[in-house]
């Protein structure tokens, strides 16, 4: 039996219908059209999906979809200002920190929780951070760098 | 847990845990606001019947085929679980609240490092966004990380069922891997961890082969307090990884307890924690290997609980 769920995503006030064993991930991308969080492993182990709930970083293919009933999600879809890019997105360019895509929603959401919780994060702790997200193509220093960047200039230093 | 930190099948029988099939039709979800309703919901369930926490390791169950619940029981509507507190008698830690969470709450950190360092060696940043303690414990997977040093700190979980509430010490929650004592209805409320007495200090330590997200091949979880001359008073050591369960180890404790962690009581402790080895040999350790590193994580995490309990 399908259930009504109703809440809030990247600012707006969404309702969507699932199945009571769908994952928040197949919800979010077959649903509600948004496919920005990407299906690695499905296990928790790639964090190609990650998103927040109510501001804590997760593996949207590990919640279900029912469970997003009056909590607030954000995906990437919600992190450019229009046609505007945060500068996490803006430096994954410059620093070619990207190659297939496939990781970078799941980074830069991942990078986003980690700066709000500490602006100046030396490499290792960005390592540390980072580590929930598994990328095959960088080898991870240019995901680095430009997470070090995009932290200077959030900073305003 | 992600499936590569699920690992209970070295110390199953069959190679592949029993596969446990739906009973109705499709899976029933429901998220409860009290802890009576919750119970209601399980102790009436028919068919197969699971709480989700924070669901890291039920989900990845679910999605690999190894169970079909009927019922899925979510209490992270339920507030008293989503809370963490200092009370009078030391700190109740919800059933839902997630290890993330605990990181970040100061006063918890500062009467128990080792407990919450556990907590946070478990998956990645995402997995402890969502995991919990309780979910840890009642996995019952051997080489859980939390486990070691919530049986090392003496904590009790707090446990809710059809015939009312008992607390029972968590080193008796987990009877097997993926076992529990547990009974129909049944569900873990809260850990509570005892009030600290001055100049105590936990540890826990585990050996990976990589730098993080694995699961331990030992583990080891140390907490003691001193008396007012640097003397060990007090004290519990506890054995991830090398038996069926967390063993907790009172030869260990014994070794050390009235002694100022010389080199000799370091070196009877960890003979002990060697001797209290059940481990089998699998893909990430042998038995020799197990016995041995027991003994190293038990010296170390020992000093590193005595130097947080002010011992010199």
């Amino acid at each position: 039996m399908s259930v009504k769920v109703s809440t809030t995503i990247n600012g707006d006030q969404i309702d969507f219908i699932c199945e009571p064993d769908e994952t928040l991930l197949d919800a979010l991308r077959n649903r509600v059209g948004l496919t920005g969080a990407k299906e690695g492993c499905g296990t928790g182990d790639c964090g190609a999906c990650s998103i927040t709930i109510d501001g804590r970083l997760v593996c949207s293919c590990l919640a279900l979809g029912v469970e997003a009933e009056g909590r607030e999600i954000e995906t990437v879809e919600g992190m450019a200002d229009g046609d505007k890019l945060h500068p996490l997105q803006r430096k994954f360019i410059e620093h070619a920190a990207l190659q297939c895509g496939i990781c970078t929603p799941g980074f830069l959401i991942a990078a986003r929780a980690l700066l709000s919780r500490n602006p100046d994060p030396d490499e290792e702790e960005i390592r540390f951070g980072l580590a929930g997200n598994l990328c095959r193509c960088t080898g991870y220093d240019k995901i680095v760098r430009a997470v070090q960047d995009a932290a200077r200039e959030m900073r305003g230093a | 847990m992600p499936s590569a930190l699920i690992d209970l099948t070295p110390f199953h029988g069959p190679k592949e845990p029993a596969k446990i099939k739906h009973q109705g039709g499709m899976m029933q979800y429901e998220a409860p606001q009290t802890t009576q309703a919750a119970v209601a919901l399980l102790a009436k369930a028919k068919g197969n019947a699971y709480v989700l926490a924070g669901g890291s390791d039920l989900l990845v169950r679910m999605k690999g085929g190894y169970i079909e619940p009927d019922l899925v029981v979510d209490i992270k509507r339920i507030k008293a679980m989503c809370q963490v507190k200092k009370t009078a008698s030391g700190w109740t830690i919800g059933a839902a609240v997630s290890c993330a969470e605990l990181g970040e709450t100061k006063a918890l950190i500062r009467d128990w490092p080792g407990v919450v360092e556990a907590a946070n060696l478990i998956g990645s940043k995402q997995v402890q966004g969502r995991c919990t303690i309780v979910g840890n414990m009642c996995n019952a997977g051997p080489a859980a990380d939390s486990v070691p040093a919530m049986v090392a700190a003496g904590a009790m979980a707090q446990i809710a069922g059809p015939k009312g509430k008992r607390s029972i010490p968590v080193e008796l929650v987990a009877i097997g891997p993926g076992k529990t004592s547990l009974k129909k209805g049944e569900l873990v409320e809260a850990i509570v961890l005892p009030k600290r007495p001055a100049r105590s200090g936990d540890a826990y330590l585990r050996f990976i082969p990589r730098s993080e997200m694995d699961i331990a091949v030992v583990s080891c979880g140390v907490s003691l307090s001193l008396d007012a001359k640097g003397m060990v008073k007090d004290a519990r050591v506890s054995l991830g990884a090398v038996a069926p369960t967390v063993l907790l180890v009172p030869d260990a404790a014994r070794a050390i307890i009235g002694t100022s962690l010389d080199e000799a009581a370091l070196e009877k402790l960890g003979r002990a924690c060697s001797a209290a080895c059940r481990p089998i040999d699998d893909k990430r350790g042998t038995i020799e290997f197990r016995t041995k590193v027991a003994a190293v994580l038990g010296k170390r995490a020992a000093k590193i609980a005595f130097g947080r309990a002010g011992g010199k």
